[in-house]
């Protein structure tokens, strides 16, 4: 039964397609197609030059290679090293949101809070704190007779630093869809575990985390994404220093496309970093699938 | 039932509290301090000598770093941002949740395939896209690209599908047609998932940081986030000001929170279901 005219479907997601076709779908191909090109953007000229962009990245002797990869490893280890906690902390912060506790709605809102903040001001304002010797993290270890750390300066006090702020700004978000989660296990099964005996411990391995699977692929996901797209934290919290250490794929992609203008090549770092992305992903959603079963 | 909470679990919450709000207490702190002080070591918890400097410096219109023409932009962008996708979200999310037509499953899987591809794939495009449209350093280069997103029309859909049936019979009854319904009975009736993408929609805009940082040129038409990392370079030592910077972007979003932190959460907690 058709209850409503035949282009009405189609008029009212008119508004929305236009936008989605020229702003996500002509992109996506047109930086494809931009990758494949000499796409310097002072020069008039822009030369198809079929693969080479995507070649000069493997080939050790050009100039693309080397600061590309660096980036590649910058932004590999920030991720290694945040996803584990991103996932963690935040479930350890709903399991402690879920219990029923006076101020609970208060608590969940300030947990949650840094997330509303945006990375500048998350980057100026613990660009400061981690200062090496002004600022008052130092200064509080140093109480404990702990000696300056160099947060923003050495390695590999700087990624140390900058999964720290990361897991500080974002844990409440985790943890918010988490709880969600939480909140859909059915109290039945926490009851029936209860029956047959099992500790609080058994029945967070053995209810809580088999509820929360569905919810932990998506968490795992979307956080990946997000540390993928490391950029701000880096740029102005360590200045992708010390040295290039922390100067992520996004911060030489950004460099090549809008410094150097050379935006084919830099189309072409944002296609394999998708790639490589997207391989990590499906990995990670095949081995949570595995163990499900 | 289970137990009530042990003393041990009053003393995580609390820490935990203070772990949040002890870093924005300092940046407000470090703002009213001297720059001298600001570098003290050992550093001094209560300003000696406290005074409105950085906001002075900060607030002064015109001049090389106008915050509050950045705060305006930011406001300007994020509001008609907002406005925007609410309003094509909303459509195509009840198109796609509660009307039959052909490849209506093949668009919204299309739609949401697009969710899972990193920004930094638009980038260079949409780049390019906003010098052919000249829209370089201006407001639309914020307030419309982003405002494609597939998030909002996912979030509506999944909230009209939840929207009873009988609601729309009704005016059908009444010979009412598809935009009557829409506007009069649909609408009316999803206000609190409006006001949720509406504020998700203008926090995520006035947060940005990557976008606005290269499509915009002129100091006087940054947004905050772009306009604090010009600050943080131009008074590399002066942390008053860049902390005093750093708050005034931060009171209104937190202020915005506190008025509307139900509708963020729940927000939040609904995205992550059947995702």
């Amino acid at each position: 039964m058709r209850r409503h005219g035949r282009a009405t479907p189609y008029l009212f997601l008119a508004p929305y397609l236009l936008l989605f076709l020229l702003f996500v779908v002509g992109p996506a191909i047109f930086g494809l197609w931009m990758s494949l090109h000499d796409w310097d953007f002072q020069l008039p000229g822009k030369p198809f030059v079929g693969l080479q962009n995507y070649q000069d990245l493997f080939d050790p002797l050009s100039a693309t290679a080397e600061p590309f990869w660096h980036g590649m490893r910058a932004t590999g280890i920030f991720t290694v090293a945040s996803v584990p906690f991103l996932v963690a902390v935040p479930l350890g912060l709903a399991v402690l949101l879920n219990r029923k506790f006076p101020g609970r709605t208060f608590f969940r809102a300030v947990y949650f809070a840094p997330y509303v903040l945006g990375v500048a001001v998350i980057g100026l304002m613990f660009r400061y704190i981690l200062d090496t010797t002004f600022g008052i993290l130092n200064a509080f270890l140093g109480v404990f007779g702990i000696p300056q750390i160099g947060w923003t300066t050495e390695q590999p006090w700087a990624f140390v630093a900058l999964v720290a702020v990361t897991v500080w700004w974002t844990a409440g978000f985790n943890a918010i869809i988490y709880l969600a989660g939480l909140q859909d296990i059915p109290a039945e099964q926490y009851e029936a575990a209860e029956l047959d005996g099992a500790s609080t411990w058994q029945q967070f391995r053995h209810v809580t985390l088999p509820g929360l699977r569905p919810v932990s692929v998506f968490i795992v996901v979307i956080t990946l994404l997000a540390s993928a797209n490391m950029f701000g934290q880096a740029l102005l919290i360590t200045q992708g220093g010390p040295g290039d250490t922390t100067k992520t794929a996004l911060m030489v992609i950004t460099e090549t496309g809008f410094s150097q203008f050379r935006m084919g090549q830099a189309a072409a770092m944002s296609y394999l970093l998708a790639l490589c992305l997207a391989i990590v992903a499906l990995v990670c959603f095949r081995l949570m699938k595995e163990r499900e079963s | 039932m289970r137990r009530r909470p042990s003393a041990f679990f009053w003393v995580l919450v609390v820490l935990l509290t203070l772990l949040v709000i002890l870093p924005l207490l300092w940046m407000v702190i470090t703002s009213i301090k001297t720059v001298g002080e600001s570098q003290a070591d050992p550093p001094t918890l209560i300003p000696e000598d406290p005074s409105g400097r950085a906001f002075g410096e900060v607030l002064t219109t015109g001049g090389q770093n106008p915050v509050l023409r950045w705060a305006l932009n930011s406001f300007a962008a994020a509001a008609l941002h907002a406005a925007l996708v609410v309003v094509v979200a909303s459509m195509a999310g009840y198109a796609l949740a509660r009307m039959q037509f052909r490849f209506k499953n093949f668009i919204f899987s299309f739609i949401l395939l697009t969710l899972f591809i990193p920004g930094f794939v638009f980038l260079m495009p949409n780049y390019l896209l906003m010098d052919n449209l000249a829209w370089l350093d201006t407001l639309w280069a914020l307030v419309i690209p982003g405002a494609a997103g597939a998030f909002g029309v996912f979030f509506m859909r999944q909230f009209f599908l939840a929207i009873p049936k009988e609601l729309e019979e009704v005016a059908l009854i009444d010979g009412a047609n598809s935009w009557t319904i829409f506007t009069r009975i649909i609408l009316p009736n999803a206000k609190p998932a409006l006001a949720t993408l509406t504020v998700l929609s203008f926090l995520a805009n006035w947060n940005d940081f990557v976008w606005p940082l290269f499509v915009l040129f002129s100091p006087e038409r940054l947004t905050l986030p772009a306009g604090l990392s010009l600050l943080q370079g131009a008074y590399t030592t002066d942390y008053p000001v860049i902390m005093a910077g750093a708050t005034v972007a931060a009171v209104p979003v937190l202020i915005l929170y506190v008025f509307v932190q139900r509708y963020v959460i729940e927000g939040v907690a609904r995205s992550g279901i059947k995702g």
